[in-house]
């Protein structure tokens, strides 16, 4: 079911764990994308039975539009602290749109040794796919004018929070 | 006249020096070289950023470690990277240096890594390029004469921040051959403009450049005196052509006085870190003791170097 209003973040991770909890291996590795998707992968590691070694990327090296927007500041450093090679792994991101940063993410992995298993959960799937890559597990649907954002923030406390932004282009 | 290593939106598009460079932009290099440093521990150390793009070394002055930093980092950027043995090359039957570079433009270059004998040579490409409208190819100054080297100076300060946290309580000694020191006059520029509180520069007057104090930093003959509580040492190279001229007496003598030994570190902070540009002359400006010992991050600094000048060619190249 594909919604018209923003869900609460909270709720949609629930919904996210929920689908998640009887389907992903015991042993599979959550890896976030940051930002927002390394504090779900933190947030999933606890709240999902099993041993999930956690690990973080950031795609900002592996971007298709870096000749035209850069790297911006705050790059962070992709920590892997598993082996790769024969693992299985779920990345994990807040918003799914059109597909280039989960593509990004999975050529970053692969630079790390040969996985077995990669699956992809979001918390959002906001439709508007522009590469054939869709999600293992998905939060919650939403429907987003184009120019609209998704942004996911977290407290102080450790809240999660989404909001909706006007696009910011590069 | 505008910064010529900045465009027409603010943003680095050559990197000649550290002088006069704001300290937003060298803080953001030195934030992006951060996640640089990562990929070298990596099965597969290299990122797709420059593909396709093509990097050529301009060494019209001998170096290995420099032009081979230069060559691994845009090789871990995915870059194609073509060394010029300048020297061998066109200029020995004549050609100008501008034609040198119009001729490689025309080879569709990206990026110039330029060194050179000669202070402002990486300036001059620079601004021929900027002003024949090729501003998508880049230039990086890899040591001019006695002027700068800035990529050297970033991963000074980048080694500095690592094992200090920040500038804003540091004391710093540069000790040696400032004089014809391209390495030390970046390095000032750059712990000056990013807030360091006590630079010193310690050597013979011989060796210092007249007016030296002008650039922020306080002069030490006394290589003891400008040690005590120091955070950082910077140790520069003897070069062994200087012994030649009347500025030294012999390099025995200056080991007896500015050479750094554990002996003399020890009045510095306990926590000292002992910096090196490399090559070293164990024996001349520092002791086999503190080279290979607990304080020295000679080596680290090299690793670094690496992480830097990736920081600064992905910067370049997108702006």
């Amino acid at each position: 079911m594909t919604r018209h209003q923003l869900p609460d973040a909270e709720d949609a991770l629930a919904e996210l764990a929920a689908r998640m909890r009887p389907a992903v291996d015991h042993d599979a590795a959550f890896v976030g994308i940051y930002s927002g998707g390394a504090w779900l992968a933190e947030r999933l590691a606890r709240d999902i039975p099993g041993q999930h070694p956690l690990g973080f990327i950031d795609v900002s090296f592996y971007r298709d539009d870096y000749a035209t927007t850069g790297l911006k500041g705050g790059t962070k450093r992709s920590e892997i602290p598993f082996d790769v090679n024969g693992a299985t792994i779920v990345l994990i991101d807040d918003v799914l749109y059109t597909g280039r940063s989960t593509r990004a993410a999975i050529n970053e992995l692969f630079d790390f040794g040969r996985p077995a298993r990669i699956e992809l959960a979001v918390l959002i799937d906001r439709g508007g796919r522009e590469l054939p890559i869709e999600a293992t597990y998905v939060g919650a649907r939403l429907a987003v004018a184009r120019d609209q954002n998704i942004v996911l923030s977290k407290s102080a406390a450790g809240a999660l929070a989404l909001s909706v932004e006007p696009f910011r282009s590069a | 006249m505008r910064n010529p290593q900045l465009n027409a939106d603010g943003a680095l598009t050559h990197l000649l020096t550290l002088e006069g460079l704001p300290p937003d932009i060298i803080r953001h290099i030195l934030d992006t070289a951060t996640p640089f440093v990562s990929i070298g521990e990596r099965e597969v150390k290299k990122v797709p950023l420059l593909r396709g793009k093509a990097v050529f070394n301009l060494f019209f002055e001998n170096s290995t470690r420099t032009r081979t930093t230069f060559e691994i980092a845009a090789k871990r950027l995915s870059a194609d990277v073509i060394n010029l043995n300048i020297g061998a090359s066109s200029t020995s039957k004549g050609e100008t240096l501008l034609d040198t570079v119009d001729n490689l433009v025309a080879m569709d270059a990206d990026l110039f890594v330029v060194r050179h004998a000669q202070s402002g040579a990486p300036h001059l490409i620079a601004a021929h390029l900027n002003a024949t409208g090729k501003r998508h190819v880049h230039v990086v100054n890899a040591g001019d004469g006695r002027h700068a080297h800035p990529t050297q100076g970033l991963l000074d300060l980048y080694t500095i921040r690592h094992y200090k946290g920040d500038f804003s309580n540091l004391t710093v000694a540069i000790v040696g051959d400032l004089l014809h020191s391209r390495v030390a006059r970046s390095l000032i520029h750059g712990l000056t403009t990013l807030g360091t509180p006590e630079v010193r520069a310690i050597g013979p007057r011989t060796l210092l450049p007249a007016r030296i104090e002008a650039m922020g930093v306080q002069v030490y003959e006394d290589m003891r005196m400008g040690l005590r509580d120091a955070d950082v040492v910077v140790m520069l190279r003897l070069q062994n052509e200087r012994m030649r001229g009347t500025l030294l007496p012999s390099a025995g003598e200056y080991f007896k006085h500015y050479g750094l030994t554990l002996e003399k570190l020890a009045v510095a902070k306990e926590d000292v870190i002992v910096m090196h540009p490399g090559p070293m002359n164990r024996g001349v400006e520092i002791d086999s003791a503190v080279a290979d010992g607990a304080r020295s991050v000679i080596l680290p600094q090299v690793t670094f170097g690496i992480a830097v000048r990736m920081a600064v060619m992905s910067i370049l190249a997108a702006a």
